[in-house]
Order: C-alpha cells, then sequence, then structure tokens
C-alpha cells in the first residue's frame, strides 16, 4: 500500500524494534496509567456537576454566604480543578515523560536500542 | 451558542466611531500579515505557518480561534438574561480542553502533518479514511462557518446600524472579502498572528470591563449579585434551571460540548504550528488559561449586565441577547469603549471565519484532492495552488451561505458542529491512536455513523421545525424531542467503531509500530521550517 507515510524498510524495522522494547512498553505504561485514569476523573467530576445542576436544583441554590451558593462554588471549583489537572499533568510530562521518549527517539534516530 | 437575534430598531454609540476603530485594526493586522508572510512558500507554511510558533504564541491564537463571537457575546448574554445557566454552559468548554491536553494534542502533533485526516488514515486503508475524515471536517468547517457569517449580520445590525437586509448582506461580503485577502496571503502564518491579535484585544477588553465591574462594587462579588438581583426581580438568577428546562436536553448538550472540543478540526490543525509536542502541550497550558480566565470575566461581565443595564433593556435592544456585553460596555466607557468592543467582536468574526476557511481548504486540498484524487502524485507547490483556489471558493460559499443564513437560528449550527466534532470525529481520533485492533471498517462505521447519526437527530429535532422558535416554524416534522443529538451519537458512533473493528481482520504491524513509536517519542515527527 502506498501512501504518504513510507519510509525505508530499515526504518520500519527500527520502529518495530523499538515498539516491542522494554523500555518503549515502561513509557506507553507510564503515560496511560496518567491519563486515563485523570481523564476518567476530570469527566466523571464534570458530569456529577452536570446532574447536580440539572437535578439538584435545590441543593445548588442553597446559599452559603451572602449571595454565594453552593452551585457557584461547586461550578468555580470546576475552574480550580481544570487548572490544577493542567498544571499537574504538564509538569509531570515535563519531568517523566519526556527525558524517556527523547532517549528513545534519539535511540530511534541512532538505529541502536542499546 | 445562543442564536443572534436580528434586531428592529435603535442604535447606541457611535457609528462612525465603531467603524474607525474596526479600520484600524484591518490596517494593522493587514500590515502584520504582509509583513510575516513574506516567506509563505512550502506547503508547511500555508497549512501550518512553518512550525515555527512557540507554545505560547499558538496557545493564544488558539484562544482566539475559540473564542468565537457566540462564545463572546453569547455567554455574557445567556448570563445577563439566565444568569447561572449561562455559566454552566462555558464550564463544558473549558473542561473539554482537559480531553485536548491528555489525550490528543501531543500525540497528534507527533503523527500527523497538516490535517486531521493524516492521523486518522496513517495506519488505515488511505483513501477511504481519509475521504471520511475529509468529508466530517469539512461538514464540521461548514456549519461552524456559517453560524459565525450568519452572526455576522446581526451584529452589523447592532454595531453599525445597519438594519436593512442588502446594506447587511453587503457588510457581511466586506468581512468575507477581507477574511480571503487575510487568508491567501497570509495563510496558516498571518492567520495566526490575526488570532494572537485578536485573543490579546478580546482579553484585554473583557478583563477592563470585569474590573471595571468589580471597581463598582468594591470587587464583592455577593454585593454585584444582590444589584443583579434586585434588577432583574428575580432571585432565580443565581439558580441553575432558568434557561435548560429539558434535563435529558441539557444532559445532551453537556456530552456534546466536552467531547466536541478536541474533535474541532480547525483546533486539531493549529497543533501543526509548533515545532514539538512539547510545545503542542505547551499551547494547550496556555489555551485553557486564557479560555478559563475569560470565562471567569464573563461570569462577572454577565451578571454586570443584568445588574447595570438589566435584561429587559439588553432583550429590547438591536441584537437582543447578544448585546449585553456591549451595552455594558457602553454603560462603563461610553462610546469610547463601546467602539472598542465592537471592534473586537468583528474582529473576531473575522479571524475565526480565517482560521475555518485554512482548515477547510487544508483538508480538499491535501486529503481530497492531493491523496484520494491524484494518490499522492502531486507537487506539494501544486497542492498549495489548489488550496488557495479553494479558499476563494469556501470564502464566497461562507459570504453567500451568511447572507441566506442572516437572521436564522444560528444556536443549531454551532450546536451541530460540535454535536458531528464529538460523535463523528472524537471517537475515531481516541481509537486510533489507542486501540491497537481499531481497523478501517471500524473507522467508516464511526464517522459516517457518527456524522449521519447527528445529521438525521438533528433533523428530527425540535430545532429544526415544530416549534415558534424553529428553523421552520410553520412545519412539523420533529420526532426527536431534543435539541442536542450528542447523548444518542456519540455512544452509538464509540459502538460503531467498536462493532466495524471486531468484525474485521486488519492489522498493519508496522505501521502501527510506526505510528505508536512516533506518537510517543516523536521520532519521525514532522520538523520545523527555519527560514
Amino acid at each position: 500500500m502506498s501512501g504518504p507515510n513510507d519510509i525505508s524498510e530499515e526504518r520500519a524495522a527500527r520502529y518495530l524494534e523499538v515498539q516491542n522494547s522494554q523500555e518503549f512498553a515502561a513509557l506507553r505504561k507510564k503515560f496511560r496509567g496518567f491519563v486515563f485514569p485523570m481523564t476518567g476523573a476530570f469527566l466523571a467530576w464534570y458530569f456529577l456537576y452536570v446532574v447536580l445542576a440539572t437535578y439538584a436544583t435545590d441543593f445548588m441554590s442553597q446559599k452559603l454566604f451572602g449571595n454565594i451558593t453552593v452551585g457557584l462554588v461547586l461550578g468555580l471549583l470546576q475552574f480550580v480543578t481544570t487548572f490544577a489537572i493542567t498544571m499537574y499533568y504538564a509538569r509531570w510530562a515535563d519531568r517523566e515523560l519526556d527525558p524517556a521518549a527523547e532517549k528513545l527517539a534519539e535511540h530511534m534516530e541512532r538505529g541502536t536500542l542499546q | 451558542m445562543n442564536a443572534i437575534v436580528i434586531p428592529a430598531a435603535t442604535q447606541v454609540g457611535n457609528t462612525t466611531l465603531n467603524i474607525a476603530i474596526f479600520s484600524i485594526f484591518v490596517l494593522v493586522t493587514l500590515g502584520i500579515v504582509i509583513r510575516v508572510s513574506k516567506q509563505n512558500t512550502s506547503a508547511a507554511d500555508y497549512y501550518a505557518g512553518g512550525r515555527a510558533f512557540s507554545g505560547r504564541q499558538n496557545g493564544i491564537a488558539i484562544t482566539g480561534d475559540y473564542l468565537s463571537a457566540a462564545s463572546f457575546l453569547g455567554i455574557a448574554g445567556a448570563i445577563a438574561v439566565n444568569g447561572y445557566d449561562g455559566f454552566l454552559y462555558s464550564i463544558g468548554f473549558l473542561v473539554a480542553w482537559l480531553v485536548a491536553l491528555l489525550l490528543v494534542a501531543e500525540l497528534l502533533r507527533n503523527t500527523g502533518k497538516f490535517t486531521m485526516a493524516d492521523v486518522l488514515s496513517f495506519r488505515l486503508k488511505q483513501r477511504p479514511v481519509r475521504t471520511a475524515a475529509a468529508i466530517n471536517t469539512l461538514a464540521v468547517s461548514a456549519f461552524y462557518l456559517l453560524a459565525q457569517m450568519a452572526g455576522a449580520g446581526g451584529l452589523v445590525a447592532l454595531l453599525l446600524g445597519i438594519t436593512d437586509r442588502t446594506g447587511q448582506s453587503i457588510v457581511i461580503a466586506v468581512v468575507g472579502a477581507l477574511m480571503i485577502i487575510y487568508v491567501l496571503i497570509g495563510g496558516m502564518k498571518g492567520t495566526t498572528w490575526v488570532q494572537i491579535i485578536k485573543a490579546g484585544l478580546l482579553i484585554f477588553g473583557a478583563g477592563v470591563m470585569t474590573l471595571w465591574v468589580g471597581a463598582k462594587y468594591g470587587f464583592n462579588l455577593s454585593g454585584l449579585f444582590d444589584d443583579a438581583i434586585k434588577q432583574a426581580g428575580n432571585s432565580n438568577i443565581l439558580n441553575p434551571g432558568l434557561q435548560y428546562k429539558n434535563k435529558i436536553d441539557f444532559i445532551s448538550l453537556s456530552i456534546a460540548l466536552v467531547l466536541g472540543t478536541a474533535g474541532l478540526p480547525h483546533v486539531l490543525m493549529r497543533f501543526y504550528t509548533v515545532p514539538t509536542s512539547k510545545e503542542a502541550r505547551r499551547s494547550v497550558v496556555w489555551a485553557i488559561w486564557l479560555i478559563g480566565l475569560f470565562y471567569l470575566f464573563t461570569l462577572v461581565l454577565g451578571y454586570g449586565a443584568q445588574a447595570l443595564v438589566g435584561s429587559a433593556a439588553i432583550k429590547a435592544a438591536p441584537g437582543g441577547v447578544n448585546s449585553a456585553a456591549p451595552l455594558l460596555a457602553y454603560k462603563l466607557g461610553g462610546e469610547l469603549l463601546l467602539g472598542v468592543i465592537s471592534a473586537v467582536a468583528f474582529a473576531t468574526i473575522l479571524a475565526v471565519v480565517a482560521g475555518l476557511t485554512i482548515t477547510a481548504s487544508a483538508s480538499f486540498a491535501h486529503d481530497i484532492y492531493a491523496q484520494v484524487i491524484k494518490k499522492g502524485a502531486v507537487s506539494p507547490d501544486e497542492e498549495v495552488k489548489v488550496a488557495r483556489r479553494t479558499a476563494v471558493v469556501v470564502g464566497i460559499l461562507a459570504i453567500i451561505g451568511g447572507i441566506f443564513a442572516n437572521g436564522q437560528n444560528i444556536a443549531f449550527l454551532v450546536a451541530l458542529a460540535f454535536a458531528v466534532a464529538a460523535s463523528a470525529n472524537l471517537p475515531t481520533i481516541l481509537y486510533s491512536l489507542f486501540w491497537k485492533n481499531f481497523t478501517t471498517r471500524g473507522a467508516l462505521f464511526s464517522m459516517y455513523g457518527g456524522l449521519i447519526s447527528s445529521l438525521v437527530l438533528i433533523i428530527g429535532s425540535p430545532v429544526v421545525s415544530g416549534t415558534a422558535t424553529s428553523m421552520f416554524p410553520s412545519a412539523n416534522f420533529q420526532w426527536f424531542g431534543l435539541n442536542n443529538p450528542g447523548i444518542i451519537s456519540v455512544p452509538l458512533s464509540f459502538f460503531l467503531g467498536w462493532l466495524g473493528s471486531v468484525t474485521e481482520k486488519e492489522h498493519n504491524a508496522a505501521k502501527y509500530a510506526e505510528m505508536e513509536v512516533r506518537s510517543l517519542t516523536g521520532a519521525g515527527a514532522e520538523k520545523a521550517i527555519s527560514h
């Protein structure tokens, strides 16, 4: 099959070799081990908030102080968690993911794994 | 988002001043576009700005792309009129970015070249998958484009005092023509700079207004709410439920919002304008902070407009609900601030439309023309030539579509864009990035199934017929009951992707290895161009 992404046979073999390496398996596991649970968590928290806002309007309308309601606080907390997850992931990926990925990419370009 | 209603009468502010400020914006940005586009020669320049933007620049540009006129005027207006429900809406638009950050942006940047289809067809059968991805790209872009152009008519009425249809049509044509010029001269590089400038102006303008409102209330949110309640005569504006009466419908909308963003082709294409996946990550971080900050501003602006202008005055104004932010600007800073905010609103339409046009033209030239029709036997120069011609055609179609859609219920166009993006694009993007056994049949089932089911459900929804606010109020062929198809079409599309894949044996081990290693390590990813 010809396509726009054709590469040499040697390079294709190297991709397979890298994919089957322990280092790559570890990188993939690390990445998925972070992003999958995190995605599940923020989606669950978001839909919990949506369901509360649709079905528990009395609860959301309770005033905590002044005119500040539970709904407003929970809504603002969605902003807080979004910002927090963003910074946490970015820092984690810079520190944990990039060095391992760069190492594998270098190996890939040099053609040797070890 | 909210429909920009065609207004009936009166006009606030100084039309000449509005036009003057907008003209300055056009001249300045045009100058910058010409300057940065001197080396707009290669395909990577035209489609991806040479991949030379920094994460911060791209993050600001993404913000510019994402905060469309409907989002700027619509959300502020929704909060002003319906209170809490407008705020609720903005949260979905923000949280959606975490999907892009965690699952899509970096892997897409490492794997693809110019378009969404590059990634989806990487390890599957090129032509059928590319065709389907290009059709979905064009469909989403068309709905989004039409919504922006249709909204322009309402804005014109509000900001320039042009209320007759012919006058509005001329302004729509001028906006469209300007946009074509930006795209032709600037390509992705010029368009990105327009987005950056626009995002800066928008956030600065909204920030100034927010501080202004805040200062009036001693930065006491509760005090602002007090006044808003008094003005509205209804304490329910702080509670959910004023705008969204149908609970299932709102959940359906929430699904489309949170999953749609990471499937919008014009957003995805922006990740190719940076040199590495690390910069793609940085882009999303910047975008999330800026978009989040902006939505926090709209919370204050919306309630501020309710407290200081009043929802009755807003609804009665030309432009209806969408006039909340401009009316608040007028109330606070008089003609000058209104002029600035008006110019920002126009710049918003211009910039978003330019981004959509680049995406649509890239998808046609790169995917359909070069890969499907010519089977890859096209020089990059010829491909770019086709892309430029397509941009002109798309621009003309957008003008015509905008003129005809002027005054239409545009809410359904934006909802449709998000619903199609969430159901036709996102499942296939996630499957192809993460699921080893995903096949061509799975991709086609999911993409066409998502597209067709969301279209069919929208046509059968109350948005199109059966109620007084429908697109066709006199006809009644609605059967679906919900305004948004997401709750059905998104799970259906995920299911179809799975079903198609388990009934077919297809595995290109070499391509899969290349894609997976490339996506996670960046080895072999497209490099930036240095001039």
